[in-house]
């Protein structure tokens, strides 16, 4: 597969190397290097390379700069705070460490095209200067004229020059209101399933054979494959679960050969890992010592999820509570639902059915504070007085963000809320004060 | 093909190409400016008798040339400023400032890049300016101290003029056509700007200070005035160190120019845009496929090119989604068909989702709640569907509004080379309403 990368400018043995690293993107890195072409001559002022997360843009090109030693700057976008940094870093890998200095305290676009020019003028160069900027989609929240001037660059420094922007998101989103420059663009498409088993093969461990590690990762690719195409988060999954793959050959149950058996083991595990591991639920650190513990059933930690549920005190509790019902159900039912001799009520009209379970689709609705503290009192069993605690306790909760306020013109004169916690969090709450929230639900009837 | 190759065995292929390489990289990537712009004859002469007025008798001028992006504004601009530096007493004579409204962001920026461009960095830098209008002054006096027969003429050359005009007050506009249009230094202020309604944005001081000459840049290009501007574009001038070769490669190209297939590639790409620009990059994407071992331009090789500038960025991300990405984006054009373009939260996708598991498929995409979440983050991070509003921190994530990016075609097309996607999410995508 070597053999498609090719260039004159470069030795054999160089692109052997770098092919070498440049698993399964051969032909990429070929087609890039053949845009770039040979170190003296020009390169378009501005390449825009788009793909998904983890389909090495940033590692075929930090590859290529290093292993072909092309005079590069590689700046991550996410530590520009500011301009500035940007400026001082590019000038710093392109014409050494003095350099960045030259630049004033609070740098504009115009010092740095002139001390750029100026440095160039000093030491003009004889291959081009590559600037490669990684997470380039956050150059459209910086200044609105940088983006622009940085893919006509070329012709601002008057110096051969090539900005190459690596971004997850498509062109047409970057494109300023009066047009630009327009880059060339380069897709890097996802790897295929057969691509991503050829990558995560590599890694075998050492003291097993490489037929076993890869009938893992082909298990493991089956599982994960139709929900995650992420590389780095499949590698980080496979070497979080090989151990437990190899459990049943280190006890001496199961040979290498008996590959269904192997599968039987690692499945429902995997699929434990979707529900935890996958989404942070349990760190990796908590998920490997639950593997150590193996009496423990895995996940039967509590996830972070489950932190979630707070203490509260009891009538903080119960306006919580009041404040879900008052949210989530419409406002012509709380006669039915709290009153005690509320009379009758037509059940045809009651349930109207485009309403039916729409308020859980559609969000908390606000409500004002006089609603809460009806349906407050009247959900609580015994006497209590409206006494300050009582709403300072409202407005903790607003702090502790299970309520938020809504539209902030009056503070003290009818305030209105919305209540911010999901149906499992208030059913948890409910069930510690013997109260059956669900009973009350509108949307549940 | 034999022959060319037999041909070639004498010469080193190798550094001919280097040399091809060279030449039309410069030419596509580097705006090499041609010996005579093309097209654009009677404006070049207008603009060369402008600025020769002002060089040469000291006239004060201003004018704007305005043109589309790739129009060849900075090329003519560029054109004339060599051709006029040709002559001797202007070369001797003429200053010029170059300024540009990307990198001149304010007029403070702009004021110290004229005193620098100007050469009065040692004159100002023995005063001591306090302010911005101190600094103006100076500059100001500077250019009133001159007259029309004795101080030398200046050139402003203003690129992304547009820009200049969000400056606070158009202070600096103001002043540099002030001084154009009273009896001081003889000064040309040449904008360069890509909008067509720019004398709307300036001040009504401005504007009457402004002579309102306008050079237009439209394309007046036909097919076939296109498809020479190809040939020529391509081929290698006279003076190739191997003239053996760049005959070849000439009369290659000649041929390629009235392939057929190449002409139907041109003529696609002539419809959606007439500009150099993306010719230009056309034709680099095409000469990157120019190695030793191919060293001639194939019919293929445009066609290539032209598909990888033509294709659709929206339909490779979605090709790269996973089968429950894909499944969502489903979900959400069926909520756009039936509640008409309404956005929608989380909550009502997963429902919608949830509905599709229910009835038609045997549970194999049965995923948690949470991992679908995840899915839509993921889905929102790419930019396929965007909140309505920013506020972020205040809705819960379920509930937060957005609304879709793609259209109903692109949705379908990408389902349709999806690969490997399963047949059932397939016809649920198909079917009209969830």
């Amino acid at each position: 597969m070597s053999a498609q990368l090719q260039h004159p400018w470069y030795s054999e043995e160089k692109l052997q190397s770098v092919s070498e690293k440049l698993r399964c993107r051969e032909t990429l890195a070929g087609t890039v290097l053949s845009l770039l072409g040979e170190p003296d001559q020009f390169c378009y002022p501005s390449i825009f390379i788009y793909g998904h997360r983890a389909t090495g843009k940033s590692h075929v090109m930090h590859t290529l700069m290093k292993e072909l030693e092309l005079p590069h700057a590689t700046v991550s976008c996410v530590e520009c705070v500011t301009v500035g940094l940007l400026y001082e870093q590019v000038l710093h890998s392109l014409f050494g460490s003095e350099a960045s200095s030259l630049l004033p305290r609070t740098p504009s676009l115009s010092d740095f095209v002139r001390i750029y020019r100026q440095l160039c003028s000093l030491s003009p160069s004889k291959q081009t200067r590559y600037i490669v900027l990684e997470r380039a989609e956050l150059l459209r929240d910086m200044d609105a004229n940088l983006l622009p001037a940085l893919l006509r660059l070329q012709e601002l420094v008057k110096d051969n020059v090539t900005v190459i922007l690596l971004s997850e998101i498509v062109w047409d989103k970057f494109r300023p209101s009066t047009g630009c420059f327009e880059p060339l663009l380069i897709h890097f498409p996802d790897y295929t399933k057969a691509e991503l088993q050829h990558i995560l093969d590599q890694e075998s461990h050492p003291s097993y054979s490489p037929e076993l590690y890869s009938a893992f990762i082909n298990i493991l690719l089956g599982v994960f494959y139709c929900v995650c195409r992420d590389l780095r988060e499949l590698r980080h999954l496979a070497a979080l679960n090989f151990s437990k793959y190899c459990e049943p050959l280190e006890e001496g149950n199961v040979k290498e050969s008996e590959t269904h058996k192997l599968w039987r083991n690692i499945e429902p595990h995997l699929k434990k890992a979707m529900q935890t591991v996958y989404l942070r639920e349990v760190s990796s650190v908590q998920w490997e010592q639950q593997q150590q513990m193996e009496e423990k059933e895995a996940g039967a930690m509590r996830g972070l999820s489950a932190h979630g549920h707070v203490e509260l005190p009891y009538y903080s509790k119960f306006l919580l509570i009041a404040a879900y019902l008052a949210s989530f159900n419409p406002a012509r039912t709380d006669k039915r639902f709290f009153l005690k001799h509320h009379g009758k009520i037509k059940k045809t009209n009651f349930l109207k059915k485009h309403e039916k379970t729409s308020n859980h689709l559609l969000g908390p609705k606000p409500f004002p504070l006089d609603r809460l503290l009806a349906i407050f009192y009247s959900v609580v069993d015994s006497r209590v007085a409206p006494s300050a605690s009582i709403f300072s306790q409202i407005s903790s909760l607003v702090t502790l963000q299970l309520l938020t306020q809504v539209g902030h013109e009056d503070q003290l004169d009818s305030p209105k809320y919305k209540c911010g916690v999901s149906l499992d969090f208030i059913r948890a709450i409910s069930r510690t004060v013997n109260f059956d929230i669900v009973k009350y639900l509108y949307d549940f009837l | 093909m034999s022959k060319r190759k037999v041909k070639e065995l004498h010469l080193t292929v190798g550094e001919c190409i280097s040399q091809v390489q060279r030449l039309l990289r410069e030419r596509f990537c580097h705006f090499k400016l041609p010996n005579e712009p093309q097209g654009m004859e009677s404006q070049h002469k207008h603009l060369l008798e402008l600025l020769k007025r002002t060089a040469v008798h000291g006239e004060s001028n201003s004018v704007i040339i305005v043109g589309p992006r790739g129009a060849g504004k900075t090329m003519l601009l560029n054109c004339v400023l060599s051709e006029l530096l040709e002559v001797n007493e202007v070369k001797k004579n003429v200053l010029q400032v170059h300024l540009n409204g990307l990198l001149q962001t304010d007029d403070r920026i702009a004021l110290k890049e004229i005193t620098r461009q100007l050469h009065l960095e040692n004159v100002v830098g023995d005063k001591v300016f306090g302010s911005f209008a101190e600094n103006l002054a100076f500059l100001l006096q500077a250019l009133k101290k001159g007259d029309r027969s004795s101080s030398r003429p200046a050139l402003f050359i203003l690129d992304e003029f547009d820009l200049f005009a969000h400056h606070k007050n158009q202070t600096l506009l103001y002043n540099l056509l002030d001084v154009s249009q009273s009896a001081q230094a003889p000064i040309a202020v040449v904008g360069l700007t890509c909008r067509l309604d720019v004398l709307e944005l300036l001040e009504k001081r401005v504007k009457s200070r402004f002579s309102h000459r306008q050079i237009h840049l439209l394309s007046r290009l036909s097919f076939t005035g296109y498809l020479e501007a190809v040939c020529t574009q391509l081929s290698l001038p006279q003076d190739f160190p191997d003239p053996r070769f760049a005959q070849d490669w000439n009369a290659s190209i000649k041929t390629l120019c009235e392939d057929k297939l190449v002409v139907d590639v041109l003529q696609r790409h002539f419809n959606s845009s007439k500009d150099f620009r993306s010719l230009h990059m056309l034709l680099m994407l095409t000469l990157s496929r120019v190695t030793v071992s191919k060293p001639t331009i194939t019919a293929t090789d445009i066609l290539e090119a032209s598909r990888v500038c033509t294709v659709d960025s929206k339909a490779n991300i979605l090709h790269g989604l996973s089968i429950l990405e894909l499944c969502l984006i489903i979900a959400m054009k069926h909520l756009n068909d039936i509640y008409d373009g309404e956005p929608f939260n989380f909550q009502m996708v997963h429902n919608e989702f949830k509905k599709f598991l229910q009835r038609k498929s045997h549970s194999i995409h049965n995923f948690d709640k949470p991992v679908v979440l995840k899915a839509f983050e993921h889905l929102q991070q790419l930019e396929l569907i965007q909140p309505m509003d920013g506020s972020t921190a205040k809705v819960q994530r379920e509930y937060q509004l957005m609304k879709l990016m793609l259209d109903h075609s692109q949705i379908m097309e990408a389902l349709q080379k999806y690969p490997q996607c399963p047949t059932d999410v397939k016809q649920w995508a198909m079917s009209a309403f969830g």
